[in-house]
């Protein structure tokens, strides 16, 4: 199972950036898949994204609510939160876990060795601040003379964007360079700033900052695919959180906003069978292999016996 | 490498409906931004770069 997801995070990623002509174009895509939001953070600016960002895109068309209204627009972004809340309502946060090219590649740079430091839980609650102000109120609120907002949360800090777009479009498009000011570096910094974290920390950004696993982690505790806990069975031995790409202790809650469903805990960690999953209510089977199921009481004659 | 079956042993869960409506309000949700031409916003936004988004505009 860990090397199915990771397979499949790696084929989501190539998925999402398969557009190989843009050295020969020297632009980024323009076909019409375009029109589609992938589920992961992955910038529509950059020269290979082969679909449209759905943080960007909401922003977009909050930043431009205005305008549109004064042309007979109704665009409210219907059609983006439609989709955001589909995934949502189908199965939380699990996109995250599975198929986000900067989850991924988060959970790659937090290989390198290194002391490792956990997130403080009250940090993790700035993802809604982000969401809330520089997605949905600032874009909105703060617009020029012509009723056009921007889009904060790509111009002030998203570094996906800086990694996937900016960087590789300076190289692209090297007139672009003598346009790059304060802002440019500013974001570079954070850049940086997450990419040391994301070595010392697990997924930083998708804890602390990313805007769209807050919206889908709004979803995780009514999702068709919900995780169960059994409390009979758990030892609280901890073996969830010292495997969670997210820090999550699963014994305090089975649907935690900052689950990823990554299911490195049911199929990696507990050997308790304390941890297994449910679709929309109905019975779900689980298929254990490898670890022998270990009851509770086994557990309590080992640790007598190595008293 | 023996793949075993095991129903979870606590009591089953019972059937949830709540999050087929959540899917049918947001198929709605879908529906009706194509309605509103939304798609082709969202694919005149995402062809063009973004200059915010690489901290040059």
């Amino acid at each position: 199972m860990p090397v199915l997801r990771r397979w499949i995070q790696i084929v989501a990623t190539v998925l999402s950036n398969a557009y190989w002509m843009f050295p020969h174009t020297k632009g980024i895509y323009q076909g019409t898949l375009k029109s589609m939001c992938v589920p992961g953070l992955n910038c529509y600016s950059c020269p290979a994204a082969t679909g449209a960002c759905p943080l960007g895109s909401l922003q977009s068309i909050i930043a431009g609510l205005r305008p549109a209204l004064k042309a007979g627009h109704f665009h409210f972004g219907t059609y983006i939160i439609g989709i955001l809340g589909l995934i949502g309502s189908l199965v939380g946060r699990m996109p995250c876990g599975w198929v986000c090219p900067f989850g991924l590649l988060q959970e790659l740079i937090h290989k390198i060795p290194s002391p490792k430091f956990e997130i403080a839980k009250t940090l993790t609650y700035m993802k809604y601040l982000f969401l809330a102000l520089f997605i949905l109120i600032l874009p909105a609120l703060v617009v020029d003379d012509y009723g056009y907002g921007i889009t904060w949360f790509c111009k002030f800090v998203c570094p996906a964007g800086t990694l996937e777009a900016g960087i590789p479009l300076l190289f692209l498009k090297p007139e672009l360079k003598e346009s790059i000011g304060a802002l440019f570096y500013f974001k570079l910094t954070i850049l940086f700033i997450f990419i040391v974290w994301m070595i010392l920390s697990r997924r930083p950004f998708c804890r602390v900052a990313c805007p769209l696993g807050a919206i889908y982690s709004l979803f995780n505790k009514h999702s068709a695919f919900r995780m169960i806990h059994d409390p009979d069975k758990c030892t609280h031995c901890q073996e969830c959180y010292n495997n969670c790409p997210m820090g999550i202790k699963f014994y305090e809650g089975s649907n935690q906003y900052d689950c990823i469903r990554c299911l490195k805990c049911l199929n990696e960690s507990c050997r308790f069978g304390a941890i297994s999953y449910e679709i929309a209510g109905m019975p779900v089977v689980k298929i254990r292999d490898r670890r022998p199921e270990v009851q509770r009481s086994e557990v309590g004659s080992q640790r007598a016996g190595n008293e | 490498m023996k793949a075993e079956h095991i129903l979870p042993d606590s009591s089953p869960p019972q059937k949830r409906v709540f999050p087929f409506l959540l899917i049918i309000l947001f198929l709605i949700l879908i529906l009706l931004g194509i309605n509103l031409g939304e798609v082709s916003t969202v694919m005149e936004k995402a062809t063009k770069i973004c200059l915010d988004c690489i901290g040059v505009g």
